[in-house]
């Protein structure tokens, strides 16, 4: 059983810097830190980890902590019990089924942001793609996100609304699916392949492509893009739902959109 | 009068001290008994039959079963001679080459799928020489049984040497003496008399690669059919169909008992 456990899945929970007065420079919950725990999407990362710092920097007493993974990995692990404060999900439908499992207050969740998608290759271009016509070619290496995951839902959405497009014809969505050689847990396992060289192209979101400015992208047309909605709300039972709040409110101020804004997302409207 | 007073006294003194010993081990036991009952009762229910002929489990149930069984072959045609010439060879280098050899146990398996990314990806050290003889590896079966072979076949060749290493001395001399060259040396007295070594050698290697799945999916990729293994189809499949992750994982518990069981007896019949 033993040989069987050896499996290296690990959900990495990400220390934010520790503020000027905590004592050790250690993240412990001392009589005088306390703990906020985000669970906030893969495509999150860089801009959160930002906010929480800033967060932390404005409010001492404060020790933000967070747990980056896919949004369905995220919300069956609270569906599950995890301890989260916070839950900030890239779709609408992660959001919903915790409000229906009693998780999330129902009038709770709060849009948080937009993010659009768009194309990204390696940057020597292997397979010379210029537009999302190429990903039809047959023997494309396309990586996209598994379709359980929130990025891995709208690029296929994507590729349905092309398949309607007369320029694209009925068959591409079919045709470029088949280009599939791997489905991954998040969006950030399609940037790591394609920024390794392994996937001639994937569909991953705006802001990845500014965490990852070694990549090249393919803009997609915009009549066909989707614009995902990205949703945050407290969850129940969490015991610091001031400091959960006031994140919040922080994350939907100028200066947290103008951060979010600053790594690629989109504003609400 | 005395005795039965020294008697009682030790007989009080057996029981408390045993619950030193019963306490903590049932504490344990329960960690190891509870999820793994947790999870057979949460199965049982009316869909099982049904998820665990679904299309998903079937296909990785089949990838799984296939990509071990070629990785346990592997091991043992690559594994044994290996196993033999560690067993033999006599010098103080030995001990480098078995750390070398125990390193992939150990690793995180992550690390070795990153690794191996590294070495044969499509830009990896070896990949771009690979790409000219038209092999491409990652995304591919052969992946998934290279990842299984990297982190499980050192299980083999460690159970293999040791077997080898237990072969009585006198014996393999009584051997040399008769003439016997290296080859009949290996085929007619240590193969057989390390026997049962190779086999459960074989029979772990084949569980490790059964449930690797952190080098697999860096690789390999996911990929329902081509690379997605049991292990994968678990993990995804808690978020989008509980059903099939659970029928999946009662499988392997099945499959690791039984092997479990077969290698137990193996190990009881050698010393």
């Amino acid at each position: 059983m033993l040989l069987i456990g050896c499996t290296g899945i690990e959900t990495p929970f990400v220390e934010s810097e520790p503020s000027p007065n905590s004592p050790s420079g250690l993240a412990v919950s001392t009589p005088q830190t306390q703990t906020l725990t985000v669970f906030a999407a893969t495509s999150l990362t860089e801009a959160f980890s930002e906010l929480g710092a800033k967060f932390q920097t404005a409010n001492p007493s404060v020790t933000v902590r967070f747990n980056f993974a896919g949004s369905q990995t995220l919300q069956a692990q609270i569906e599950g019990g995890a301890p989260a404060d916070l839950f900030a999900s890239a779709n609408q439908a992660n959001m919903d089924a915790l409000v229906s499992a009693g998780l999330v207050d129902p009038k709770a969740p709060r849009i948080l942001l937009t993010n659009k998608l768009i194309l990204v290759v390696p940057q020597s271009n292997p397979a010379q793609v210029a537009s999302l016509n190429d990903l039809a070619r047959p023997g494309l290496k396309l990586v996209l996100a598994d379709e359980t995951v929130p990025a891995g839902k709208y690029a296929r959405q994507i590729l349905d609304n092309a398949s309607n497009d007369p320029t694209y014809g009925k068959e591409f969505a079919s045709t470029v699916l088949a280009n599939i050689v791997s489905n991954e847990t998040d969006v950030k396992q399609v940037v790591a392949k394609v920024q390794l060289g392994e996937a001639d192209a994937g569909i991953v979101y705006v802001s990845d492509s500014i965490a990852a400015p070694d990549l090249k992208t393919v803009s997609i047309p915009p009549d066909l893009n989707v614009t995902a909605k990205y949703y945050i709300a407290p969850v129940s039972g969490s015991k610091n739902t001031e400091f959960a709040k006031n994140f919040v409110e922080y994350v939907l101020s100028e200066e947290g959109q103008a951060v979010l804004q600053k790594w690629g997302f989109s504003p609400i409207q | 009068m005395n005795q039965n007073k020294a008697a009682g006294f030790r007989r009080f003194h057996d029981l408390e001290a045993s619950w030193i010993f019963i306490i903590p081990s049932f504490v344990l036991l329960a960690l190891f008994v509870l999820p793994l009952v947790a999870l057979i009762l949460r199965s049982a229910n009316p869909h099982f039959v049904q998820d665990a002929f679904s299309e998903q489990a079937l296909q990785a149930l089949t990838l799984s079963l296939v990509t071990s069984s070629i990785t346990v072959v592997i091991a043992a045609a690559f594994g044994t001679p290996l196993a033999y010439v560690l067993s033999r060879w006599r010098s103080k280098h030995r001990a480098w080459l078995e750390i070398l050899l125990d390193l992939p146990i150990v690793l995180p398996p992550s690390v070795a799928g990153l690794a191996l990314l590294l070495a044969f990806g499509r830009n990896g050290l070896l990949g771009s020489q690979l790409e000219l003889a038209g092999l491409h590896l990652p995304f591919t079966s052969a992946a998934v049984v290279l990842a299984q072979t990297f982190v499980a076949a050192p299980l083999f060749v460690r159970s293999a040497r040791v077997g080898f290493s237990h072969v009585d001395r006198e014996v393999v001399e009584a051997a040399r003496v008769e003439g016997a060259n290296l080859w009949q040396l290996f085929i007619e007295i240590m193969v057989p008399l390390a026997g049962r070594a190779l086999i459960s050698g074989a029979m772990i290697t084949w569980m490790r690669a059964l449930g690797e799945f952190g080098a697999t999916i860096l690789f390999a990729g996911n990929l329902q059919g081509v690379t997605q293994t049991i292990p994968m189809a678990i993990y995804l499949g808690f978020e989008s169909n509980l059903g099939v992750a659970m029928v999946l994982s009662v499988m392997l518990i099945m499959i690791s008992v039984f092997v479990l069981a077969v290698t137990k007896r193996l190990e009881n019949n050698t010393y």
